[in-house]
């Protein structure tokens, strides 16, 4: 009920929502229930796929909230998705047990390889599903709160503030790269096997990893739109667009810029986690600063500050991105390139942007 | 040596000699009785006796033959064979029962014979020493100093008593300092050895500050070994002065490394730090550009394969007009509409940055190119036994050196450059003095590209050319501007030289990457201390 009064006046996010929910629940029966013979039905390799991207939209959703509404350009997102997925993975490699390549009924087979006797500390604990669950939104959390509270503090905004995130990124590619650090070095994570008990090869596992990420992304969004409809969300409009005045009325624009930011590091590391077993693998390259500046694109082609916009661009441009990687591979960096380009040229608002006005005009 | 058949040889010289003196004719002198003297060694050397084949090393050593040198070089390395036919000695390479022999004495080809057929003239321990002696000895007398300093040096290593007369004999007619420095040394590590104490103490005065690594180990194992105390103690107090040269040596060689890795980053920088500082815009596509230049240098390369130094210095000019030319595009098609809004510049010159790279790997392929370094580039300035500067690395420091002090020339001195302080200072005060902000803008941007094209022929330099060679330079070249101070170009310089030395001082402590994470580290710290960078801007243009 409440949840409809608020869509009232959100149509793009009541649309956005309508047909999140009529994707999981049709996707999930068209690959479990239709039988293969059937044209409706819908392969494994497509409902992963698409789940993959729901992650992906969450992530987006998560720079959104930041960039959309509080005006910080945040080139380090990856590493919180990454660090998400980093601590999914180490609870999937525990679930392996002795059924890696080196048989060893304590240790990952990488550190198996590289002759290590013990398990490292922090890897203690990750047996449990729920300490996992709680380190996926805890690691990027508490990132973000330090990082966030020493640049917040000492006011490091604009492209300052872009810049120190996207060195925050690469110094983590660069730690997560080194064998010495205990998360696998250049391979990262995979050869899962299960979660939870269940197989990560049945579909029905991937059915339910594909539900999670719906569902995920529909309370993501549910509750972005709860904060930016709340006095909060209009306090960081306010940062947003003139931070001196905010803070001169006598607002803690740090703290609010703490929270939001923290917030939108923990929904990021939570569409990591549910990225890695869908895709079966976590590695540095996540870290990346390409990585991290592609989220930035998603949410400016879909169009900033508004939800259901970061969504939809992240589902197009992941889509233009799998179809051109696999037609033209080269053609795919022009095409990034251009985008990144004519996007904040030609369309600053995204392509919602465009939907909006003419809404307006109406 | 036999005095008798000396004295008739030297006969035979004079005649010689007398003879030689008309004809010009030299040759022949002493290779009579020399390759008689050489033809016995040989003979000796066929002897199952290692005392004899011992004299037989001497002969052979002392008859100045110019293939002694090969033919002892070769029973050191177990190369010398006898045929046991007819017991003539030839060099052998063994290839399974096989064996390609060749005469010891003209160097003729002797084709294949059967391993069987040949026996190795075999040599023990006290000939292997005799032998590194003696041929150190035959390379001791080299016209060329080099080779007399390394024949020195590999004598130091193994000093023996009886070499002490042959040193100071060589010491009066040495004319090279190096050398007679390595001599004096190599006599004082003998003297080390013999058992009077107050030769020892002579030595040890000598052997004060020198850094032959020999010395070190032959300090070390007297203080192990010597009863003596006030020889121990002067020993002890040698080597501490030593190694604290040493350590001296090291730490100029580790400011080197970092004031070269700096100078690289001052390179990169210093184009970012006009187009970030002057005209406030972020241009991620910046490391492209240093590509763009790089590639520059190696499409000139390819042009004039003969002469790479000349290519080498015409691809100056050529990068700063091909990147320049690039960034005034860049800047006329893209930038100039995004002024004031930084983040979104931010984003359209990445994805610039994303188009260069791709049409580089489209048109160069994406596998890294290698650009030649020209002869004088390679190699190293030896500045003592410890201490060596390459050469490509200094060159590339003088060379950031002198494009930093072009550039502030220009931006000081010319009238463009007041222009383009005038417009980075108060853009709408300079345009009602009558200057055309939007044509310094674009002047501006294509200066900071040309820089980076110039960074890109120095880059090509030290590393391979490959699309990504940009996107490697491009966070630690914002680090520099950011740490150093928006807007100041020495703060570009100090920051990048002290970021490059910190990251040396770093490595042997942490390992490289661990390094460049300590400072990325270190620079997000500092920049909540001091946003402005080590150099703030003063007065209005800090707004």
């Amino acid at each position: 009920m409440i949840i409809i009064q608020y869509l009232k006046d959100d149509r793009g996010g009541a649309f956005m929502l309508g047909l999140l929910v009529l994707t999981t629940i049709v996707i999930p029966v068209c690959n479990l229930l239709v039988p293969e013979s059937s044209g409706l039905h819908i392969s494994t390799y497509t409902m992963t796929l698409m789940g993959k991207y729901l992650c992906y939209a969450l992530l987006a959703m998560a720079v959104d909230l930041v960039w959309g509404y509080l005006g910080i350009l945040s080139l380090g997102h990856g590493a919180f998705f990454a660090l998400g997925g980093y601590a999914m993975g180490m609870y999937l490699m525990r679930q392996i047990g002795s059924r890696g390549v080196y048989g060893d009924p304590i240790l990952p087979d990488f550190m198996v390889f590289l002759n290590w006797q013990l398990l490292p500390w922090f890897w203690h604990g990750f047996d449990w599903f729920w300490f996992a669950m709680l380190m996926v939104v805890l690691v990027p959390g508490l990132l973000a709160l330090v990082f966030g509270w020493l640049a917040f503090r000492s006011r490091v905004t604009g492209v300052y503030l872009s810049i120190i995130t996207q060195a925050l990124t690469y110094a983590l590619l660069l730690a997560f790269f080194r064998n010495e650090m205990g998360f696998g070095g250049n391979n990262g994570l995979t050869d899962f096997k299960d979660i939870l008990g269940f197989s990560l090869q049945a579909d029905s596992t991937r059915a339910g990893l594909f539900i999670a990420s719906g569902l995920a992304l529909g309370l993501g969004y549910l509750s972005c739109l709860y904060i930016t409809r709340s006095r909060l969300g209009k306090l960081c409009t306010a940062i947003r667009d003139q931070e001196d005045r905010a803070r001169f009325i006598g607002y803690r624009v740090e703290n609010v810029k703490l929270w939001i930011f923290t917030f939108s590091a923990m929904l990021a590391g939570v569409a990591g986690a549910l990225y890695v077993p869908q895709v079966g693998i976590i590695n540095p390259g996540e870290f990346s600063p390409l990585a991290s500046i592609e989220i930035v694109i998603w949410v400016a082609v879909g169009g900033r500050a508004t939800l259901y916009g970061a969504v939809a661009g992240a589902l197009m441009v992941n889509y233009a991105k799998s179809y051109l990687t696999a037609a033209m591979p080269d053609a795919w960096l022009f095409a990034l390139g251009a985008l990144f380009v004519l996007v904040t040229l030609l369309l600053p608002r995204g392509v919602t942007g465009l939907l909006r006005k003419k809404e307006v005009t109406q | 040596m036999h005095p008798l058949s000396h004295r008739a040889c030297s006969l035979k010289i004079f005649f010689f000699l007398f003879l030689s003196f008309f004809l010009f004719y030299a040759g022949p002198t002493h290779a009579g009785e020399n390759t008689t003297r050489f033809e016995e060694g040989l003979s000796l050397l066929l002897h199952k006796d290692f005392k004899l084949k011992g004299k037989g090393i001497q002969q052979i050593a002392d008859s100045g033959e110019k293939h002694s040198e090969q033919l002892l070089q070769a029973l050191l390395e177990g190369g010398l064979y006898r045929v046991k036919k007819d017991n003539t000695l030839v060099y052998a390479a063994i290839d399974g029962s096989k064996a390609s022999i060749t005469a010891v004495l003209d160097g003729r080809d002797l084709g294949i014979a059967k391993k069987r057929k040949l026996k190795k003239i075999t040599i023990n321990n006290t000939l292997r020493t005799k032998l590194k002696g003696v041929l150190a000895a035959i390379d001791l007398n080299n016209p060329d100093p080099e080779i007399r300093l390394a024949a020195v040096n590999k004598l130091i290593t193994t000093p023996t008593m009886d070499s002490s007369a042959l040193l100071e004999k060589l010491l009066q007619t040495e004319p090279d300092d190096n050398v007679r420095l390595a001599l004096t040394t190599a006599m004082a590590i003998i003297s080390l050895r013999s058992p009077d104490s107050e030769q020892k103490l002579a030595a040890l005065a000598v052997l004060r500050g020198s850094l032959n690594p020999a010395v070190r180990n032959e300090l070390n194992s007297l203080i192990a070994r010597e009863q003596n105390q006030e020889v121990r103690k002067k020993a002890e107090s040698v080597l501490t002065a030593i190694e604290s040269k040493i350590a001296f040596y090291a730490l100029v060689e580790k400011i080197f490394f970092g004031l070269s890795l700096g100078s690289v980053l001052v390179l990169a920088a210093i184009g970012l730090a006009i187009t970030f500082g002057v005209i406030g815009v972020i241009n991620m596509a910046h490391g492209e550009l240093i590509m763009l230049g790089a590639y520059t240098t190696y499409v000139l390369q390819q042009m004039m394969p003969g002469s790479i130094s000349l290519a080498l210095f015409l691809a100056i000019p050529a990068a700063f007009i091909v990147s320049g030319l690039a960034g005034i595009i860049i800047e006329r098609s893209v930038i100039r509409f995004l002024y004031g809004r930084p983040l979104e510049t931010l984003l359209a010159t990445f994805g610039i940055s994303l188009i260069l790279q791709q049409a580089v790997r489209s048109v160069f392929s994406p596998l890294n190119r290698s650009v030649a370094t020209p002869a004088w580039m390679s190699g190293s300035l030896q500045i003592n036994p410890i201490l060596s500067l390459t050469t490509n690395r200094l060159t590339i420091f003088v060379f950031a050196l002198l494009v930093f002090a072009g550039l502030y020339l220009i931006l000081k001195k010319s009238s463009i450059g007041l222009q383009v302080r005038a417009v980075s200072q108060n853009r709408a005060m300079a345009r009602a003095m009558g200057i055309r902000a939007a044509r310094v803008d674009a002047l501006t941007f294509g200066l900071g590209s040309g820089i980076a094209g110039i960074a890109g022929v120095a880059l090509s330099q030290l590393t391979n050319v490959g699309p990504n060679l940009g996107q490697a330079y491009i966070i630690d070249s914002f680090m520099v501007v950011v740490f150093g101070g928006v807007g100041n170009l020495w703060g570009t310089l100090i920051g990048g030289l002290s970021l490059g030395v910190a990251n040396k001082f770093f490595e042997p402590w942490a390992g490289a990457v661990l390094a460049k994470i300590l400072i990325l580290v270190f620079i997000i710290l500092f920049i909540q201390k001091r946003p402005q960078g080590l150099f703030p801007q003063k007065g209005r243009a800090a707004g």
